[in-house]
């Protein structure tokens, strides 16, 4: 199995970090990984993204062209990787964000209202791992006590407060989608 | 333990563990993780972290910091690595140990940030002047970057050479897990016969690069051939990649070959027989075993983020055995598995 991931937003929405922890939870539950992150000159309000690729066979081309799943947290970001999805793939959408309906019928779509789930928990900047909670629970390829440990090792040092404050992010998440 | 790490961190601490205590470098994308990544860790081990001025200040820094014996390294990118040329070569011909990372990116010129595999010439073929050669390494993994570090120092001693890895900005970029090697005791290490560490109580020692006298030079030069031969008659590394019953093989190098990988998997399941050669070692080069598998197969294809670099090295192997084909993106353009898949595909036509 080697199922390939493509998070995509804009800066500030935190999709590498969104990116990083699945990796990091994948890699912790015994699974290869990578994580290879768009660096081209971005800017503030750009669109940045990253692939992550997850599989209990060793990984070859980090680089994808037919990803699994697509999070798109914005517009340009679900216009530019919708086309790209495997038929019958995943695209998750934050509806938050993005208002129109996509093109494609051959791929699920989760429509996640990630910046508003973020703020009843009373932080906007947890609406990644909002985002984070619903793709677990949708494709099943990372586990809730593994990403508690990838943030754990990600957040070391720092205040326990913010690891759980996360860490309820994607339990909301993970409720929010059936 | 394995560790999600950034390439350009596991390279760094794979170093340091494998005896490194002298950094010099100039921050340069896409590996200015590494050289910060030094900062920090170097007063941590009792080591010496000094940003230069410039990369050509690095490269001499490095230069007097090799004469003491120790292991010394620097990392750069593609314009950076440009810069250190006039250095490496002075380094080479006064015979001195020394690792250089050049995390390619798009050229010519200042390019872009992207990955690129457009420095092959450059580092295998001399990008300095003068008849020198430099041991350069192509690890395609994080995995594989992390451990080939000490063998890296260790191949620079052995031979008295400087050693170059050769990998591209996705490497640099990118995560993987890394189960980092053993670290290395330094105080186990042997002073050379030929460090300047102070005359005091004992002859005086020399390290230089030239002799005006051409036929004193010419003797330098012939025992620096000396040494190039026995590196390419012992020190040649290459993977092979389901190549037993290959109609097609493909020669790529670096990340190039793990895209290859999938690609050699994809290409069997649609029933054409695809095997990947993967040259670990640049120079010396693998053009043995490249003539000898190159005789059992319909055709090669080298694959490049370049526009056809290490396709010459490759040639020479073949030596008109079968036909060489190529395919290439460059500028920091990174050919998909798709793509190489096609051109995989028109040959098998």
């Amino acid at each position: 199995m080697i199922k390939s991931i493509i998070i995509a937003g804009f800066g500030g929405q935190g999709v590498m970090l969104m990116g990083k922890i699945i990796a990091e939870s994948a890699m912790l539950d015994g699974l290869n990984v990578t994580w290879l992150p768009s660096y081209g000159p971005e800017m503030r309000g750009g669109t940045a993204n990253c692939t992550v690729i997850v599989g209990d066979e060793p990984i070859g081309s980090p680089v994808v062209d037919v990803p699994d799943v697509v999070i798109a947290m914005n517009i340009p970001s679900m216009i530019k990787f919708e086309e790209m999805i495997k038929k019958d793939g995943i695209m998750i959408l934050n509806s938050s964000v993005i208002d129109r309906e996509p093109s494609r019928k051959d791929i699920k779509v989760y429509k996640i209202d990630a910046n508003k789930i973020a703020d009843t928990i009373g932080n906007p900047r947890v609406l990644n791992m909002v985002t984070l909670g619903a793709f677990a629970k949708v494709t099943g390829l990372v586990k809730l006590e593994m990403i508690g440990k990838a943030l754990e090792e990600t957040f070391a040092g720092k205040n326990k407060k913010l690891i759980d404050l996360n860490l309820e992010a994607v339990r909301h998440g993970m409720n929010s989608v059936s | 333990m394995k560790m999600l790490m950034k390439g350009t961190e596991a390279i760094a601490e794979a170093a340091i563990r494998a005896g490194c205590r002298l950094y010099f470098g100039y921050p340069i994308t896409p590996q200015s993780e590494l050289t910060e990544y030094m900062a920090k860790r170097m007063p941590e081990v009792n080591g010496v972290f000094l940003q230069s001025e410039s990369e050509v200040a690095t490269v001499n820094m490095l230069y007097g910091a090799a004469c003491t014996g120790k292991r010394v390294m620097t990392s750069t990118s593609s314009p950076g690595f440009s810069l250190m040329q006039e250095g490496i070569s002075y380094m080479a011909g006064a015979e001195l140990p020394a690792v250089f990372i050049n995390v390619m990116r798009g050229g010519p010129g200042l390019g872009d940030i992207q990955p690129s595999q457009s420095d092959y010439f450059q580092a295998t073929k001399g990008g300095g002047h003068g008849d020198y050669r430099m041991i350069v390494l192509a690890p395609h993994t994080l995995q594989e970057a992390a451990n080939i570090m000490g063998e890296a120092f260790d191949l620079a001693f052995k031979y008295r050479m400087l050693v170059t890895i050769l990998v591209d900005g996705m490497i640099g970029q990118m995560m993987e897990p890394v189960e980092l090697p053993e670290w290395k005791n330094i105080e186990e290490f042997k002073e050379p016969d030929w460090a300047l560490t102070g005359a005091k109580d004992r002859k005086p020692r020399k390290v230089t690069s030239f002799d005006l006298d051409p036929y004193e030079l010419e003797k330098m030069n012939l025992r620096y051939q000396a040494t190039y031969k026995k590196v390419t008659e012992n020190e040649v590394r290459y993977e092979e990649f389901k190549i037993a019953d290959a109609d097609i093989i493909v020669v790529a190098y670096g990340t190039m070959a793990r895209i290859v990988k999938t690609v050699v998997d994809s290409a069997r399941k649609e029933g054409i027989k695809v095997g990947l050669f993967r040259p670990i070692t640049l120079w010396p080069f693998p053009y043995e075993r490249l003539s000898e598998i190159a005789g059992n197969v319909k055709h090669i294809l080298t694959v490049e983020m370049s526009y056809g670099q290490m396709l010459e090295d490759v040639k020479l192997g073949v030596n008109g055995k079968t036909d060489v084909e190529f395919y290439g993106r460059s500028a920091g353009v990174v050919p998909t598995p798709m793509e190489v898949l096609e051109a995989i595909k028109k040959i098998a036509r």
